[in-house]
């Protein structure tokens, strides 16, 4: 399907990253949004309140990020495509609700513009510290997917395959933006709106009566039903089969949420998206993500005139998790190097997925501003020669 | 032909014997609401029942409706993005005291004073049945909860006067006895644009009744018919609730005002002028 | 009051015994009186009610209103001189 091309602003346009999140949201056909002004991802929702009146939106301010969490679902059961955009502290606040999504099945977009935590942290500078949040951070088992630009072109776009995804999954997805992004102006071209391809809803072609709301007949992603269609469909957070009726027992468990995992699990390799460069003959393969992966671009040219053979894999999916990609290439590479806008977070992933079969290599920051290329290019150094790596690069 | 009970076309009779106890008055709730809706001129399908966590959560799962059981305290948002996504939508949300009041207050505040369309129904049996009688913010003053074993020290919310002030539209107290005068009420409610609150005062006979040596359902009930006096119109100021002291029961408030979307359609015309077409759904 | 010449009730009660949990609403509250607690237990052991003074019956359904439980609902019946 797509795009209504009523919303899309055909053209280049020079925005930043939080302006194009907006325009991304509207390409792919969003018309709720819920937020709550949270720095640095108020502008989202203040182009949104600017943007939608007059492409029939409706964007509400709501009096919390709870409530705005969902707020969304809501509008998604009654036949809209919603998003919500929040930081760090909003985040948190948002967990129940990314697991009723995840258990409700609805599909919705969480955006979070990543600041300085933990706490109130820094509000108005980056970070990459919520990452392991946006997959473990509510409680019970379930599965998100998660995205992260590193350019607002790339906000732009990847709200819209945010949007796409959560439709072809019915999945809650984050969006993982950080205040760097957000807030950096660059070019952003917006394409004509029959050139942006979008995943429709898989309504149900049920009978009204006979509609299961979790009945997926050997698959594993149910048709959904909206309010007022005249299914009369009951969904709980309980645990519940596929009539949507909860069912307390460890046998309904396994069947329910087994499924949730599994919808995207069995799919890692369909949704999982990396970005290569000069991997296939490197010693050392830097793996990032986010704004820290322009850093790392700058860093690998320099490590490349000290004669180091080293590649770049950077993670547009932070999860799924790349674990396919990392494990080919550590079979055969030195070492990875990972620099984090965090003390450590995806990295242990990496650490996960390799093995013990290569190097790897931290490089933490706390945040507050982006690293310094030339610690990144010590280290990667360091890791080709096999030296230790110096303290004040931990 | 045997007679069917007119109740059951409106209920999952597949998930009937309900959870409730002997006594509580939920099912009677359910029995009043399915005769309102009968006697509104809105098709069912577009009735939406939205409820938290609870005994009376519960409720969403036993009405043949489109129904959600949400999270703890947070049916209004729920109820609000849907309302907004569709408005053709009626949307009922029906919660218990502690769910809609305590967890879930601040979401109730802002509702009212949206004046979002909805029906808001609680069910105020003065306590957490679910989770094992703790004390709620309706709790009176001096009652035995399990967390508050030596009685309650706070004074609780006079819910319909909350109701009021934060900008209800329309708000009514009945209890589980007064079922003809709550049909009409919830009626009025469903059929009425705006925010709209109904506060049932029911008997929880297992854990608030049994605490606090008010008997069974039956009691309790008895209780509610000797002890309520009925005043339309009254001052909500005035139906406070005394531990084991009198009831005020009546449609206290019944005005007008415009809805959320009624404001915006209004304000974005004036302001927007033509490049704004009226909302009326995604 | 039944109506002397009625020699039919107005009204039917019926009643799924085994939905009954005993809670006695609708024997309170029927303002007819018809109603009263059977001596036989469903298999839960909750005495189900019974019509004693089903002439009495007007078919008014609080006892249907009434029962949290679903067990019980009154209808009206066509009235046979």
């Amino acid at each position: 399907m797509k795009a209504d091309p009523k919303g899309v602003l055909t053209g280049a346009h020079f925005l930043d990253g939080d302006h194009a999140c907006c325009e991304g949201a509207i390409s792919a056909g969003c018309r709720f949004v819920a937020g709550y002004p949270i720095t640095p991802s108020t502008e989202v929702v203040e182009r949104i309140a600017t943007r939608f009146p007059s492409i029939g939106g409706m964007f509400i301010q709501m009096e919390d990020e709870i409530a705005s969490s969902i707020a969304i679902q809501g509008a998604v059961w009654g036949g809209a495509k919603a998003m919500t955009v929040t930081s760090g502290p909003g985040f948190s606040l948002m967990m129940e609700h990314i697991g009723l999504a995840a258990m409700l099945e609805t599909p919705c977009v969480f955006v979070d513009v990543q600041r300085g935590g933990p706490s109130t942290g820094l509000p108005t500078l980056p970070a990459q510290s919520d990452i392991m949040q946006a997959r473990w951070g509510s409680h019970g088992d379930y599965e998100v997917i998660a995205l992260c630009p590193n350019s607002p072109q790339e906000c732009y776009e990847l709200t819209i395959r945010a949007f796409n995804l959560a439709e072809e999954y019915r999945v809650p997805v984050m969006l993982m933006m950080d205040e760097c992004v957000g807030h950096m102006t660059e070019k952003v071209v917006i394409p004509d709106a029959e050139k942006i391809e979008l995943t429709e809803r898989v309504y149900t072609t049920a009978e009204p009566g006979k509609y299961l709301p979790y009945l997926t007949e050997g698959g594993l992603v149910p048709p959904m039903a909206k309010a007022g269609a005249g299914h009369r469909f009951h969904v709980t957070g309980l645990t519940h089969d596929e009539r949507g009726y909860p069912v307390m027992n460890a046998d309904a468990q396994e069947k329910c949420v087994r499924r949730l995992v599994e919808k995207i699990r069995s799919n890692a390799d369909k949704i999982t998206i990396v970005e290569e460069s000069e991997t296939a003959a490197a010693d050392i393969v830097v793996v990032s993500y986010g704004i820290t992966s322009r850093v790392a671009v700058k860093a690998i040219e320099m490590a490349k005139t000290e004669g180091i053979k080293v590649g770049h894999l950077r993670l547009v999916t932070v999860w799924p998790f790349a674990e396919k990609r990392i494990r080919e290439l550590a079979a055969r590479v030195k070492a990875f190097v990972m620099p984090e806008l965090n003390y450590g977070q995806l990295f242990f992933e990496l650490q996960r997925a390799v093995g013990g079969k290569a190097g790897t290599y931290l490089i933490p920051h706390g945040g507050g501003t982006v690293h310094d290329p030339e610690v990144i290019c010590r280290t990667i150094v360091d890791a080709a020669k096999e030296q230790p790596v110096k303290e004040s690069q931990k | 032909m045997k007679p069917t009970n007119p109740t059951s076309q409106y209920l999952r009779m597949d998930r009937i014997p309900h959870i409730w106890c002997p006594g509580c008055g939920l099912g009677t709730t359910v029995n009043c609401f399915v005769r309102a809706i009968e006697g509104c001129d809105i098709p069912l399908d577009q009735i939406s029942v939205v409820s938290g966590i609870g005994c009376t959560g519960r409720v969403a799962g036993y009405l043949k409706l489109d129904s959600f059981h949400t999270t703890h305290g947070r049916p209004i948002p729920f109820a609000t993005g849907l309302k907004l996504a569709n408005p053709k939508l009626k949307v009922v949300v029906y919660s218990g005291d502690g769910d809609l009041f305590a967890i879930g207050g601040n979401h109730f505040i802002h509702a009212a004073r949206r004046n979002m369309d909805m029906t808001i129904i609680c069910v105020n049996n003065f306590t957490y049945g679910m989770t094992g009688g703790q004390v709620t913010p309706t709790t009176p003053i001096d009652a035995i909860a399990s967390t508050t074993p030596f009685g309650n020290i706070e004074d609780p919310f006079n819910l319909p006067y909350l109701a009021d002030c934060a900008g209800s539209v329309y708000v009514a107290r009945w209890t589980t006895f007064h079922v003809r005068q709550l049909i009409k009420s919830m009626k009025e409610a469903i059929q009425k644009k705006g925010f709209s609150f109904i506060e049932i005062i029911s008997p929880c006979p297992t854990l608030y009744g049994r605490r606090n040596r008010l008997g069974d359902g039956l009691e309790m009930m008895q209780f509610y018919k000797a002890n309520s006096t009925i005043q339309n119109g009254a001052d909500t100021r005035d139906a406070v609730l005394d531990f084991k002291g009198k009831i005020l029961c009546g449609k206290f408030v019944d005005r007008e005002r415009p809805t959320f979307l009624d404001l915006y359609n209004t304000k974005m015309a004036e302001r927007l002028g033509s490049s704004f077409k009226p909302y009326e759904g995604v | 009051m039944p109506d002397a010449k009625r020699k039919q009730p107005r009204g039917l009660t019926t009643i799924n015994v085994e939905l009954c949990k005993g809670c006695g609403f609708c024997i309170a509250f029927c303002p007819a009186g018809v109603l009263e607690f059977s001596q036989e237990f469903n298999s839960k052991g909750y005495h189900p009610p019974h019509a004693i003074k089903p002439e009495a019956c007007t078919g008014c359904g609080l006892c249907g209103t009434y029962c949290p439980d679903f067990a019980i609902f009154g209808i009206v019946v066509k009235d046979v001189a």
